[in-house]
């Protein structure tokens, strides 16, 4: 810090004389007897502090104990090791997940990969999506139509992801001896775009048609709510920058390139730094409410993979808790690092 | 030249109009088609004839699903649930983003990291789940066997939530809290008689995400209640879902309504309570949901 003269004298006019700042006078008192400021302070605004109490605990309890538990993926039983294995032991869990070589660790690698496959095709096809919607919005202009159409597509991201995979489920089921095959299954065979054997067969007992259902229903769910970010961005946009690009004959497109865009900039910079930071943070229930053993190669992801191995069943916490650390620092570097990509290249930081 | 302008205008209209239709449509069908179902004779529904009307109308799928005692057990926990749940959540949210918002609250920096470090770092699973275990036991402990309670209070805090009321709470202009302070007001009154009323909009919103994601919760209320008595709705929907999709079930069916009926029912009354709130709610978003805050 730099200190500055005028922060210890000023000079007195009256007198003629410099002396001693009174604002630093204060500053220096508060400096010295800190801890004696503190507790003035919360004893004047005890009720303030008090406040906080209740959602300091819930998140400390909730929140902070299992990090701590998290720890437990460190924890291995010495008894069995050899001295000369003790000192790494603390990684074992990893190193079985990393370098066995068996079943486990192929399904380790194999949920890794989901993982990242299925929260990179949500970034490339659900994050654009909500834009495109707010730009669509932007050009309706009977309010009581708009309405009617937002209420519609925020309606799904309301219901209950047992209530949508339900849907889902219902929707493509196989067909049977006592019932026919979901409507949906029914329309793409119509269409003539799955052979009639597969949609017999339902389309979540095939491990190829999981992620695009994941995807779609994801869609399904987000976009129209996801919209209200952008959309709300949009109409705050001053009519005048419309009028002066008019008046220098930007035609609609060239309107969208330079006055929309620029403007909601910041907004989706922001929405691309949550997403990114939320990107291996799939939902896990939709993803258990949704898969069987038969389609695990395509859907099984890293929380699932730690449920099965560690919840379901006896269970060995560790195991799992190693896996879902490593999903979480990822995520954690993902959104740090977004953030300081961010800050650099658009000024725009949400953190 | 102006012509040109006018075309390219009316295209992307006509674009937006047509696909905004069809995405809206898309969003509503299946809930249609549920409603359909339910309540169409077992013919049609078992060759799939239903495409968006109703056919053979029967109401058979509901009333056996009313008579069923297990379904309004479940029906009523959930609504325990969300409704302490939500007056818990908000309450909490509510004393500590006020708190947050205040300039002179000491450590704020601290406490907002707190706060926003969940949401970059969460454990994962299989800690919550220990965790969960634990905190049951210590409930126990305690007295409190229901786990119903355990759901209640440790879980379902969201710290996103409690950011979009701190930034409400921020906008207030201090000006009115001094004036309150001036007329004799307590920290209590100032936030009863000031904050609340002034972050309508906002609190509206958060409560309403509060109260949704108390109603659809799912996956811990499964892991974590044992007994059947004390399942919420959406355990029992999965349940459900997965009884009547068993093929032993299904081969020796003799009802006048399908299998398929007795699910689309239970989606149906599941979904109702949120299409009654939802809309009164929904003209906050915009104004609620502002994040604020953006560091330039």
């Amino acid at each position: 810090m730099k200190v500055r003269a005028a922060d210890f004298l000023v000079y007195d006019q009256e007198k003629g004389v410099y002396r001693e700042n009174p604002e630093q006078v204060v500053r220096d008192d508060v400096e010295k007897h800190y801890w004696l400021h503190v507790v003035r302070s919360i004893a004047k605004d005890w009720r303030l502090y008090l406040m906080l109490v209740p959602m300091l605990l819930v998140f400390l309890f909730w929140r902070y104990f299992p990090m701590y538990e998290l720890l437990s993926c460190f924890k291995v039983d010495h008894s069995e090791l050899e001295v000369s294995e003790q000192l790494f032991s603390g990684f074992s869990y990893f190193k079985t997940l990393l370098f066995g070589g068996d079943a486990l660790s192929v399904q380790f690698w194999r949920a890794l990969r989901n993982t990242f496959i299925i929260s990179f095709y949500g970034l490339c096809f659900g994050f654009p999506l909500p834009i495109v919607l707010a730009l669509f919005f932007n050009e309706v202009r009977s309010n009581g139509f708009r309405s009617v159409l937002q209420v519609l597509t925020y309606l799904p991201k309301f219901m209950s992801t047992v209530v949508m995979t339900s849907l889902v489920t219902m929707l493509v089921k196989q067909g049977g001896t006592t019932t026919n095959m979901g409507i949906l299954c029914q329309l793409l065979v119509r269409l003539k775009l799955i052979p009639y054997e597969v949609g017999e067969g339902g389309l979540l007992n095939q491990p190829s048609f999981f992620r695009s259902l994941y995807e779609i229903s994801g869609i399904w769910e987000g976009a129209g709510y996801g919209s209200i970010v952008f959309f709300a961005a949009i109409i705050g946009i001053s009519p005048t920058s419309y009028e002066a690009a008019q008046i220098d004959g930007a035609n609609k497109w060239a309107q969208m390139r330079y006055v929309v865009l620029p403007s909601i900039l910041s907004t989706i910079v922001i929405m691309l730094i949550t997403r990114i930071g939320g990107l291996l943070n799939i939902g896990y229930e939709k993803v258990l409410l949704l898969y069987k053993p038969e389609t695990y190669v395509t859907a099984d992801v890293m929380s699932t993979f730690a449920y099965r191995y560690s919840v379901e069943g006896s269970g060995q916490p560790g195991l799992g808790s190693a896996a879902e650390m490593m999903n979480n620092v990822i995520g954690m570097l993902l959104v740090l690092g977004s953030n300081v990509i961010a800050r650099k290249a658009t000024n725009t930081s949400l953190y | 030249m102006k012509r040109k302008l006018e075309i390219t205008e009316l295209i992307f209209k006509i674009i937006s109009y047509t696909l905004l239709t069809i995405f809206a449509l898309a969003c509503l069908y299946p809930f249609v088609y549920a409603l359909s179902s339910s309540i169409s004779g077992r013919h049609a529904v078992e060759y799939s004839q239903i495409v968006l009307l109703p056919k053979d109308l029967q109401f058979e799928a509901f009333s056996s699903m009313f008579s069923n005692n297990s379904f309004w057990t479940a029906y009523s926990n959930t609504l325990f649930i969300t409704l302490y749940g939500t007056i818990w959540a908000m309450f909490t949210s509510i004393l500590g983003a006020y708190a947050l918002s205040k300039k002179r609250l000491l450590f704020r920096k601290f406490f907002n990291f707190f706060l926003v470090f969940t949401m970059w770092f969460s454990a994962g699973i299989v800690p919550q789940y220990l965790n969960y275990l634990a905190t049951r036991k210590v409930f126990q402990a305690v007295g409190i066997a229901d786990d119903k309670w355990l759901v209640v209070i440790a879980m379902g805090m969201a710290a996103m939530n409690i950011i979009l009321l701190r930034n409400a709470f921020e906008g207030v202009p201090s000006e009115i809290e001094e004036a309150a302070i001036v007329d004799g007001a307590t920290e209590m009154q100032v936030l009863t008689n000031v904050y609340l009323p002034m972050s309508k909009s906002t609190i509206a919103t958060v409560a309403l995400f509060f109260g949704i994601s108390r109603w659809n919760g799912y996956f811990w209320a499964r892991q974590m209640m044992l007994n059947q008595n004390e399942h919420p709705l959406q355990v029992y929907i999965r349940l459900q879902l997965e009884r009547y999709t068993n093929p032993d079930l299904t081969s020796g069916w003799n009802e006048v309504y399908a299998t398929d009926s007795a699910i689309y029912a239970l989606i149906i009354c599941s979904v109702i309570p949120v299409l009654i709130i939802y809309p009164f709610i929904q003209k906050y978003f915009a104004k609620g949901t502002n994040v604020g805050g953006v560091k330039e």
